[in-house]
């Protein structure tokens, strides 16, 4: 920012006006995240009041109608999923992310890097709807009934593998080219050049990227509301639905009333504060770079 | 040897990325072009949308997203203006302000559906409509779009502002003139960005704007979206797959002509103005 005196050549300083209106515009930012927080605490306050909230872990199952509000199986599909996500996008984002940093031709590197990003801005109802036109009918002639977590796995980690490949390809490129002709002068091979030092030096970036994929997964809604069967449960195999908290909302939304309602948004609390906390890691493990 | 397997393995990782968006993208041309026609765009649906077309939904559709563009480039601009040219390092306004836009960004976009609905639906009365579905994308894509302008402005040089503040330019001369012609191709990026998201979106728009295929009267008519109108066929509407698999690639085509339209815009209302 420059300061500079205010300009003698006009009459009427328009600047004198500018940085109020401006500084409104933030403020009103602001004021978005506290009606969110406010809102989204109104509504559930009839379960969080007089330690309603632990009914979620007490409960034994989700029958909201009948005031059994358990949602540690909906939790824990919701981390079953995250993590099935992760395991299997990360190796292969990693993958693609030495593809585009040291293995792609120039022209090879362009046309998939724009491959990754039409694959990042596919919508997820639309990665939704070929999971469930096309995956789970695949599955479901192996072992029936096909939505499961294992097809919401599968869809997930197609739709975070770009995430992971983009955050890695750029922690790599910013790891020093000297370290790599080092290690190169040494003797080292491509690939211990490739695993033993430009990857350990690109670590942090690598992991806040895994951490914002997850973040990803966990938040979304769609894909798991459309393949993963939505049977309430803990995950017990692969191949069982499972009803995730982000699908739940989803489903029950439109008929809740009453204190059914009011734990809908308390799981809605409950799901960003986790998001926000994989956010804030993925942050941390930036800046301690 | 084991070099050979490495660069074997590499490769392998990228095809399979490849491969699969094949699949996906093959699928849905395979499944969904067929049924594609004028008259599939420009007609309503009949039979619960297995039949007839998406006209209305698309016109709901540009109505969501003009809402939320109206909405959410003017503040959001101004915004990022405020955020790169009048905070200084370590400003706390600046920080808290930076702060809550990136904690907005990490909300799921179920919970916006839960505040959209709480919020515009209900204490607002607006109900389900347009109006309400377009103000929730806009507090949903906000963040991506002033982190966005801001890096741009900010990587905009100081010898620009120097010169403008040496010829005797205002700083409302200056911002409009120089760093904002000079940071749009960020703004560009930024807009697609929210558009993007705002056009993909399903989750936040269930509660907000709500189901109805009719076509919108006005900004307080309900209306559904082009996702939402997937996400119905193909949960809701048994027989109703093949007319889902050509909403997505009408929806897919119209992502890509939303940003292109917006890159010919900033293009053409920034550039314009850098010459004059």
């Amino acid at each position: 920012m420059i300061l500079s005196k205010d300009s003698s050549l006009y009459h009427w300083n328009i600047d004198k006006a500018l940085a109020p209106l401006l500084l409104l515009a933030g403020l009103a930012c602001v004021a978005i995240l506290l009606l969110i927080v406010l809102f989204l605490s109104r509504e559930a306050w009839p379960v969080l009041a007089n330690g309603g909230w632990r009914a979620f872990v007490a409960d034994n199952g989700w029958y909201p109608l009948e005031g059994l509000f358990g949602l540690l199986p909906m939790l824990a599909a919701s981390l079953a999923v995250m993590l099935g996500a992760i395991v299997l996008a990360g190796p292969v984002g990693l993958g693609c992310a030495i593809f585009l940093q040291f293995y792609a031709p120039q022209a090879v590197r362009k046309s998939f890097r724009l491959l990754l990003s039409l694959l990042a801005g596919m919508p997820s109802v639309v990665l939704g709807l070929w999971g469930l036109t096309v995956l789970v009918p695949l599955i479901a002639q192996w072992q029936p009934p096909g939505a499961s977590l294992l097809a919401a796995i599968l869809v997930l980690a197609l739709m975070i593998v770009p995430t992971m490949a983009l955050a890695g390809a750029a922690a790599l490129s910013s790891v020093p080219a000297d370290l790599i002709s080092g290690a190169a002068a040494l003797g080292m091979g491509a690939r211990s050049r490739i695993l033993y030092v430009a990857v350990p030096a690109a670590r942090r970036g690598m992991l806040s990227g895994a951490l914002l994929s997850m973040a990803r997964a966990l938040g979304e809604t769609m894909v798991l509301l459309m393949v993963a069967g939505n049977v309430v449960q803990y995950p017990h195999g692969l191949l069982e639905p499972v009803r995730a908290l982000t699908a739940n909302i989803a489903l029950e939304m439109a008929y809740a009333t009453d204190l059914h309602r009011a734990g809908l948004f308390a799981s809605g609390l409950l799901l960003t504060l986790l998001v926000l906390v994989l956010a804030w890691l993925a942050a941390r493990s930036l800046r301690h770079d | 040897m084991t070099e050979r397997l490495f660069t074997w393995t590499i490769w392998l990782s990228a095809a399979l990325v490849a491969a699969a968006l094949m699949w996906v993208i093959g699928d849905l041309f395979s499944l969904g072009a067929a049924h594609l026609s004028l008259d599939f765009l420009l007609s309503a649906p009949r039979d619960a949308g297995r039949s007839g077309g998406i006209g209305p939904i698309l016109v709901a559709t540009v109505l969501i997203i003009g809402v939320t563009l109206t909405v959410a480039l003017p503040l959001g601009l101004m915004a990022a203006v405020w955020l790169a040219e009048f905070t200084v390092r370590g400003d706390a306004l600046g920080n808290a302000i930076r702060l809550s836009l990136d904690v907005m960004a990490g909300v799921p976009s179920i919970v916006y559906g839960l505040f959209g609905n709480a919020f515009f639906s209900i204490y607002l009365g607006m109900g389900f409509s347009i109006l309400s579905g377009g103000l929730t994308l806009a507090c949903m894509v906000l963040p991506v779009f002033i982190r966005t302008s801001e890096m741009g402005l900010a990587a905009v040089s100081d010898a620009w502002r120097q010169g403008a503040s040496a010829l005797g330019m205002t700083r409302s001369a200056a911002i409009w003139h120089i760093l904002l012609p000079a940071a749009s191709p960020a703004i560009g990026a930024g807009i697609m960005l929210g558009i993007g998201r705002a056009t993909a979106e399903t989750a936040a728009l269930i509660f907000t704007s709500g189901y109805v295929d009719r076509m919108p009267e006005s900004l307080l008519d309900s209306g559904r979206s082009l996702s939402v109108h997937i996400y119905d066929l193909s949960m809701n509407v048994t027989g109703g797959d093949t007319a889902a698999h050509a909403s997505a690639l009408v929806l897919i085509a119209l992502i890509i002509v939303f940003n292109l339209l917006a890159q010919w815009f900033t293009d053409r209302w920034l550039h314009r103005r850098q010459l004059a």
